[in-house]
């Protein structure tokens, strides 16, 4: 891993490598967050900010983490720079900060933040760390902006509030499809994305695999 | 690489000391702007629960602050007796506080809501326009799934016709439960009655659709996938309506008001 250049870091967890489509981390909060194009881009802001400063800070102390605590020591730094994004997020957007309730505090478990932290800023400089963090909080951001895309126009015929197909309870025409705005439309969703990276790029189709096997191969980087 | 026990627990004391201050720092410096957000965030939800303010609007932060300062009157009253408390200052008087306050709130009697405490004083409010009254503005909290709901209930100045419901806080499921804030579903609140023809509490949360407001004045339509956020409502409304919550403030009221 310690061969990596600034330009992979940076592409490669957009698509081929990308947090959710082909590690299927980080589910959680993609379900719970992308009703409304809002909130998405807000959580993804966020996770964005966790994910680069995280891995900033990891890499730093890189020499100076003891190995027997050191999985402590990140879920210290990461808690910290969760609860930080949300007090900046109460402070100045009250509003979305309501909406996105516990989610925000929910980053701390956020696999990738805490994968990309052990697996690639343990290993890293700070500089090729930062871009790996920003690089998978983009790719996160990705599948979160695309599901919420579909969600808020299926859902409730609009973009960011804006309205753009006008619902019938509003006089227009559209029939929202209330599914989209249920948890599960982000499942089907997601699985579509997927489907979608992998006819694009069939060497990310797995051979019959078990979840763990998948992760270890990613992480050994077969599945580039 | 191997390090000395001593080496990891001054390491660990660093790095929670450095942590901890960042935290301290950023809730600290952060909080005068999160409190005038909570200011702000209460005075949009009493005016939205009030009808005098919907999210299209678009009003300024300057014109929220101004419109409530203009039509919203808040009241301490005295919760057990209904009468006005003048001692208490409806300005600085936080309920919430109060009710986790040994000193200032009394053990609840037994109810479903799971409300352990009740305020010696509650803070409600008077929507008067024009020197007119046009609504009365109560506080309502209780349990629904996860965790207690939050909010606000407005009743037209007969005490009885439903103006509008709000929850500003819960922790209810998103897309579930937690469409209590759904504006679609508080729009099928307005005209409801809460009270039957007796005088008693007759407003529910039904398990699936209800009619008109005409041909089905005392149910609302229940959330669908979220029986017990649904029963939860249904629960704190009875609570709140009844005799150990605001009923002798309405009773005071609708001897005072006439009707």
């Amino acid at each position: 891993m310690a061969d990596v250049s600034p330009r992979e870091a940076l592409i490669d967890p957009l698509f081929n490598n990308n947090p959710i489509a082909l590690q299927v981390l980080g589910i959680c909060s993609a379900l719970a967050v992308t009703t409304k194009m809002e909130t998405a881009f807000v959580m993804s802001l966020a996770v964005i900010a966790v994910t680069t400063l995280s891995n900033v800070v990891v890499s730093v102390l890189r020499n100076h983490i003891p190995g027997s605590i050191r999985i402590i020591v990140q879920l210290t730094i990461i808690a910290s720079l969760v609860i930080i994004t949300d007090q900046v997020l109460k402070a100045f957007v009250y509003d979305i900060a309501q909406q996105l309730s516990v989610f925000v505090g929910l980053i701390i478990t956020n696999c990738i933040v805490m994968g990309r932290a052990e697996a690639f800023a343990m290993q890293n400089t700070p500089k090729l760390a930062a871009i790996d963090g920003f690089a998978n909080g983009v790719g996160y951001s990705i599948v979160l902006l695309a599901v919420a895309f579909f969600r808020e126009l299926l859902g409730s015929g609009s973009l960011f509030g804006i309205t753009i197909l006008t619902p019938v309870n509003q006089g227009g025409w559209y029939v929202p499809n209330g599914l989209m705005l249920l948890a599960p439309a982000a499942f089907f969703l997601i699985g579509c994305f997927i489907w979608a990276v992998r006819a694009w790029k069939p060497e990310q189709i797995e051979e019959e695999l078990h979840v763990g096997a998948l992760l270890e191969l990613s992480n050994e980087g077969h599945l580039r | 690489m191997q390090h000395s026990t001593g080496y990891i627990i001054r390491f660990a004391v660093g790095i929670c000391l450095v942590a901890s201050l960042f935290v301290a720092g950023s809730a600290v410096g952060l909080k005068d702007r999160q409190d005038a957000n909570k200011l702000l965030d209460l005075q949009k939800k009493v005016l939205t629960v009030s009808g005098l303010m919907t999210a299209e609007d678009g009003l300024s932060d300057e014109e929220i602050s101004a419109l409530y300062a203009s039509t919203i009157r808040p009241k301490a009253i005295d919760l057990k007796t209904g009468e006005l408390a003048p001692e208490v200052d409806p300005a600085s008087f936080d309920q919430r506080k109060a009710s986790n306050d040994e000193a200032m709130s009394f053990p609840a009697p037994d109810n479903v809501s799971k409300i352990r405490r009740l305020p010696n004083n509650a803070l409600v409010f008077d929507v008067v326009e024009e020197g007119e009254l046009k609504a009365l503005i109560l506080p309502i909290e209780g349990y629904g799934l996860w965790g207690t709901l939050y909010g606000f209930l407005a009743l037209e100045p007969d005490a009885r016709t439903v103006v509008g419901i709000t929850f500003y806080e819960h922790g209810e499921t998103p897309g579930l439960g937690g469409e209590v804030d759904n504006p679609r579903w508080k729009a099928l609140w307005p005209g409801r009655l809460a009270f039957n023809e007796r005088g008693n509490v007759a407003i529910s949360v039904k398990k699936g659709t209800a009619g008109s407001v005409e041909a089905d004045p005392y149910q609302v339509d229940g959330l669908s996938g979220a029986t017990i956020t649904s029963r939860g409502v249904t629960n704190l409304l009875r609570f709140w309506l009844g005799d150990n919550g605001f009923g002798p403030y309405l009773t005071s009221y609708r001897s005072s008001a006439g009707v």
